[in-house]
Order: structure tokens, then sequence, then C-alpha cells
């Protein structure tokens, strides 16, 4: 699969600009705060309809204006399609393929697959759990659509149940009187093991890519491995706040995550009345990344660091392609040439040039291995022109 | 800002439910070029609503009289109580003529969000009617969403030790939605389709 037009409406720093990609590599270049990531942002957007570097939609929509609108073409062997979504500030958003309205702008997800490579990739290795979720997260997405609207759900059940606890905290109610309490708990746990398993299930399908993709890279023996590290084991709670002796999650049965959880909400209960907030559940949980017999994150150093995040996208490049009925997911890489020292660059682009279409962005051209520098377009000021 | 009386239709229209300040202002500027007679119409409607219509002492429906026309039918089966959110519920259940028995509105659905809780809704009501022996099941019919969900899940595990049938809606209905939203045959075929939980 390839894009064939992009053309962008108030979003972000573009009015209106327009540009036609090619299949192969094409090479965004031009100063910093030009455009370029919002380019691509506006690409990946489909993907699984959230930006890679902000959470919410307001960033996205130029300053003073209402909405944006993004439209694209794809092509895929004789096939093409055309994607558009409108971005609304006081409305819903909404979206249409090839020109017809479909019911819900989820809707649109599953026409295109993408993985982007951007700095902000070593917040995985190196930062917050946070990270880590948004990660998989949109790796979720990306393979099961539908699991988008498992996510919204279970932000709502969330925000719903804490609101709960924190008046129940407020007016001192008892945790047996909370009889709406165990209400909510039916959703949080349905909703929550869906999301627990589905996250095993793709923590161990990019484990082999991972480890194969390391190695590539690093030329190192040290085997870089991830486990889910779930808050739903153990007997306290994660995040440092209590003594951490919550284990790995190796089960991706629903039913058997589901008991888990239960039994581990009830126990967590007065704690969570307590606290006045859900302490059980995957906004909870994190993506554990181990190298050797270490964590990454406070142990490898920033070239492995790089290396790791590297690999785990291109781990997610190879699973997402084998499993692809649209060919090769497009593949970006948001000026990540410049992070790079010379080494790992020429391994990347080795790497990446076999795919079907490859954009990269640069504020330097030189930066930019030789070989995936051919076909170029300028960006300056919201405005694309190609050389 | 406008002035005066036009400005207060205004507000007053923009706090209806689904109304933003854009329509509030088309709305009022179509009434004062719509005829006259019209917007008469319009006011005498309001006010007859308000002084007319109330809610069934029984159902919490709506009704022009004590009990809504459907607690007053002696057509209708006393042995089975469906619940539903809100009176427009009422009405698309009636649609699908699968029903003969009686109602029970709650008035909305459990939402900690905003601010709605068990004792805001007619839940103790519906438990003083279960009293009544003819009663031998009670139909949960609230909103296939997730606030409708929590909801359903506390009558189940409330009424349970009750010893009344207590069954649900079968799926099939459209996830997230409203349960006015559904259309006949799929809200027919749910009622037909549902299952025992309790
Ligand atoms: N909602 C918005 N409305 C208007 N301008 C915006 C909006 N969001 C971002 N911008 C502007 O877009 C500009 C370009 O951002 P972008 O991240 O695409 O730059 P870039 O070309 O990738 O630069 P760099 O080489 O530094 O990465 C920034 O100057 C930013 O102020
Ligand atoms: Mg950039
Ligand atoms: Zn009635």
């Amino acid at each position: 699969m390839y894009v064939t037009k992009v053309k962008l409406t108030n979003f972000r720093n573009y009015k209106n600009a327009e540009v036609e990609l090619s299949p192969g590599v094409n090479l965004l270049h031009g100063s910093n705060g030009q455009g370029k990531t919002n380019l691509v942002e506006a690409i990946n957007f489909f993907a699984s309809l959230s930006s890679h570097r902000v959470a919410g939609y307001t960033p996205l929509i130029q300053q003073g204006e209402q909405s944006a609108i993004v439209s694209l073409e794809l092509a895929h062997l004789e096939r093409e399609l055309l994607l558009e979504f409108e971005i609304n500030n006081d409305s819903p958003n909404r979206a249409r393929l090839n020109k017809s309205p479909v019911q819900k702008p989820k809707d649109i997800l599953g026409y295109l697959n993408s993985v982007i490579f951007a700095p902000e990739d070593l917040d995985i290795v190196k930062r917050d759990p946070t990270n880590r979720r948004a990660f998989i997260d949109q790796l979720i997405v990306q393979f099961t659509p539908r699991m988008l609207g498992v996510y919204s759900d279970y932000d709502r059940v969330l925000k719903q149940r804490n609101t709960l606890l924190k008046s129940a905290r407020a007016t001192g109610t008892k945790g047996d009187s909370l009889s709406t309490l165990s209400a909510w708990d039916e959703s949080l746990v349905k909703l929550g093991s869906e999301i627990i398993a589905a996250r095993v299930a793709i923590a161990s399908k990019l484990s082999p890519g991972l480890i194969a993709n390391y190695q590539k890279i690093a030329d190192t023996n040290n085997e870089p491995r991830m486990f889910i590290k779930s808050s739903i084991l153990g007997s306290t709670i994660l995040d440092g706040e209590e003594a951490d002796d919550s284990e790995y999650l190796e089960s991706q049965d629903r039913e058997e995550i589901a008991e888990l959880f239960r039994e581990k909400l009830m126990r967590m209960r007065p704690k969570e009345l307590e606290r006045g907030i859900t302490l059980v559940g995957p906004h909870r949980d994190d993506l554990v990344l181990i190298l050797g017999s270490l964590p990454a994150k406070g142990y490898a150093s920033h070239g492995e660091s790089w290396s790791y995040a590297l690999s785990l996208r291109l781990a997610s490049l190879e699973i997402l392609r084998q499993e692809s009925k649209l060919g090769d997911p497009i593949l970006i890489l948001d000026d990540v040439f410049a992070e790079l020292d010379s080494d790992r660059r020429a391994k990347l682009a080795e790497l990446v040039l076999g795919n079907e279409q490859v954009i990269i962005t640069a504020a330097v051209i030189e930066d930019v291995p030789h070989a995936l520098s051919a076909k170029r377009f300028s960006v300056v000021a919201g405005e694309i022109t190609n050389g | 800002m406008y002035e005066g009386v036009i400005q207060e239709l205004i507000d007053e229209l923009g706090r209806l439910p689904g109304v933003g300040p854009k329509s509030a202002q088309r709305i009022a500027f179509y009434l004062l070029q719509a005829d006259a007679d019209q917007a008469k119409r319009l006011a005498e409607v309001l006010t007859e609503v308000r002084e007319r219509v109330r809610f069934c002492e029984q159902c919490g429906n709506v009704a022009e009289a004590e009990l809504c026309n459907i607690c007053r039918d002696p057509r209708r089966s006393k042995a089975s109580i469906c619940v539903v959110e809100e009176s427009k519920d009422v009405q698309a259940i009636e649609r699908t003529r699968e029903f003969k028995g009686l109602y029970h509105v709650l008035g909305g659905a459990i939402s900690p969000i905003e601010g709605i809780g068990p004792d805001n809704l007619r839940i103790k009501e519906l438990v003083s009617r279960l009293a009544d022996p003819d009663i031998k099941e009670v139909i949960i019919a609230t909103d296939p969403n997730l606030e409708g969900e929590a909801t359903a899940t506390y009558l189940t595990r409330m009424l349970s030790p009750m010893g009344i049938t207590i069954s649900r809606l079968a799926s099939g209905l459209p996830v997230g939605g409203d349960l006015e939203y559904a259309d006949e045959i799929t809200l027919g075929r749910a009622f037909e389709g549902r299952r025992t939980v309790s």
C-alpha cells in the first residue's frame, strides 16, 4: 500500500496544502518548524485515529479555526481508496470513505497501516509506563480496529468509577454500602480484561522480531525481552507507591484474566476507597522492556536505548506486514537519522529500503543516507513543493 | 447580544437539550418570521403540556391522569414489568407490539459523572411495586450503553433476592446507543430473545 496524495485543510500549520507522493522513498526536507512532522502526523493519523505525539485532537486543528480536514488517496494493487477525516472542535468528528460518509468516525480505521519512527520513540524505552502503553495500544488498534471502541468504553467506565470512589471518600461511605461500585466493576473487568489479553498477545507476537532486529542493529548477544507487568497480579500497587511485587502476566485467556482482575479488585477495595481512585486495571499496567538481565529503563545506555526503540518499531512493521491484506504498511521515519550515529543510520537504511513506501523527514539532507534521498520535497512554512 | 426579549428567547431556547447557541438563534428568528398563529399555537401547547401532563403515579410514564393509559388498560398483564430509562423508551417498545405487560420508568440511568445515583432514580418505587405477588417477571430494558448496563447490573443484584424472574433484553441491539434509536424489528427480536439473569 502507498499514499498517492495528501490534502490538508486547517491542519496544524497548513492552511491549504496538497502533495503527491510516490511508491518507494519520499524525502521531506526543510528547516525546523516548517511542517514536516505535521504532514507525516496527518498520514499516520489514519492508522489509529490518534496523533503519535499528543493525546486529544485540539492541537491538530489550526489555531483560530474550528475544524481541520485531512484527506488521503491510497493505492494498493489495482485498488484506489480515498480516506477523509474532519476533526471538529464543537461538533462530532466525521469521516468519509470514497466520498460516502461512514456511520461512525472509527469505521475509517483498517484501511491504512503505518509504522512511524520518531525521536520520541526513545521515551518508550526511557520514560514512564504511559509511553509504553501508548505504543502497544496504538499497535493493537491497527491490528484490531474494533479495539478503539473498547479503549474508549474502558476510559469512560474508569471515569465513572473514579467519580464514584472520589465522592464515596468525600462522604465517608463504607465499602459494603457502596453497592453501585460493583455495578461498574463488571464493565471494568470485562473491558479491562480484553485490553490486557490483547496486550499480552501482541507482546508475544512482537518478541521474535524484537530479538532478531536488535541483533541486526546492535551486534551484541544481549537479548531484549518484554513482558506485561500487571496490576491485576501481586498483592499491592504498581508505580512504586507500595512494595512493588506485581508479576509478569503470561496468560492471554480472557476468562482467566477476568478472574484475577475480579479477585484483585476485591482485595484492593479498602485501598481504593481510601485513595478515591481505581487502582487495578490496564491503565495501571506496564510493558516492561528487559535487556539482557536488566530493565532497559534506567539501565540501558543511550545507544542501546535507541537500538531497542528501533527494534520495537521494526518488529511492529514486520508483524503488520505479515498479517496485513493491504501490503506493506507505510513506513515513516520522522527526523530519526539526525539522532543516530552513522553505523545505526546505515543499518536502519538497509532494513527499510525494500518497503513499498517510505516517507522520511529531515532538517538536514546530509543526515539521510544517500540511498534514501532520491525523491525530494521541500517544506517551507506550511507549503510543500517538489525538489 | 440582541436587545431585550429576543435575547431572552435565544437564552431560553439555548437551555434546551441539544440546542446550541447557533441553533437557538436560528429558531428564534424562525419564530419571529413565521406566521403569528404558529408561534401562538406553540406558546399554548407549551403552557398546556405543563398544566395537563404529569407522570403516572404507578409507573412514572407521562400521563394525563393519575395513571397513564397503559396502567389503566385492563387488558395489560400484571405479571410482568418492563423497566426502562425514559418515557420515550416506552413508546419504542410499544411500537414493537411484543410486550403486553406494564412498565416502570426510572427517569435515567446511573451515572456518577452526572451526579446520578440510585437515589435519583425511581428505584424505591419499583421495589414497592414488586411487593405485589401477581408480579412474576421483571424485564430490564435499559439502554445498551455503559450507564444502562451498570444500572441493569445494579438492579439485578438488588432484586434477585426477591425471588422474581429477572431478564435482560437479548444482545443484538446496537451497542453504545439509545434504545429509542433501535428499529422495531431489532428491538422486537431482542425482546423475544430476552435471557433470564436471575
Ligand atoms: N494547531 C496549530 N496551529 C497552528 N500552528 C501549529 C499548530 N500546531 C503546530 N503548529 C506549528 O507548526 C509548526 C511546524 O511544526 P512541525 O513539528 O511540523 O515542524 P518540523 O518541520 O517537523 O520541524 P523540526 O525539523 O523542528 O522537527 C510549528 O512551528 C508549530 O508552531
Ligand atoms: Mg519534526
Ligand atoms: Zn403508568
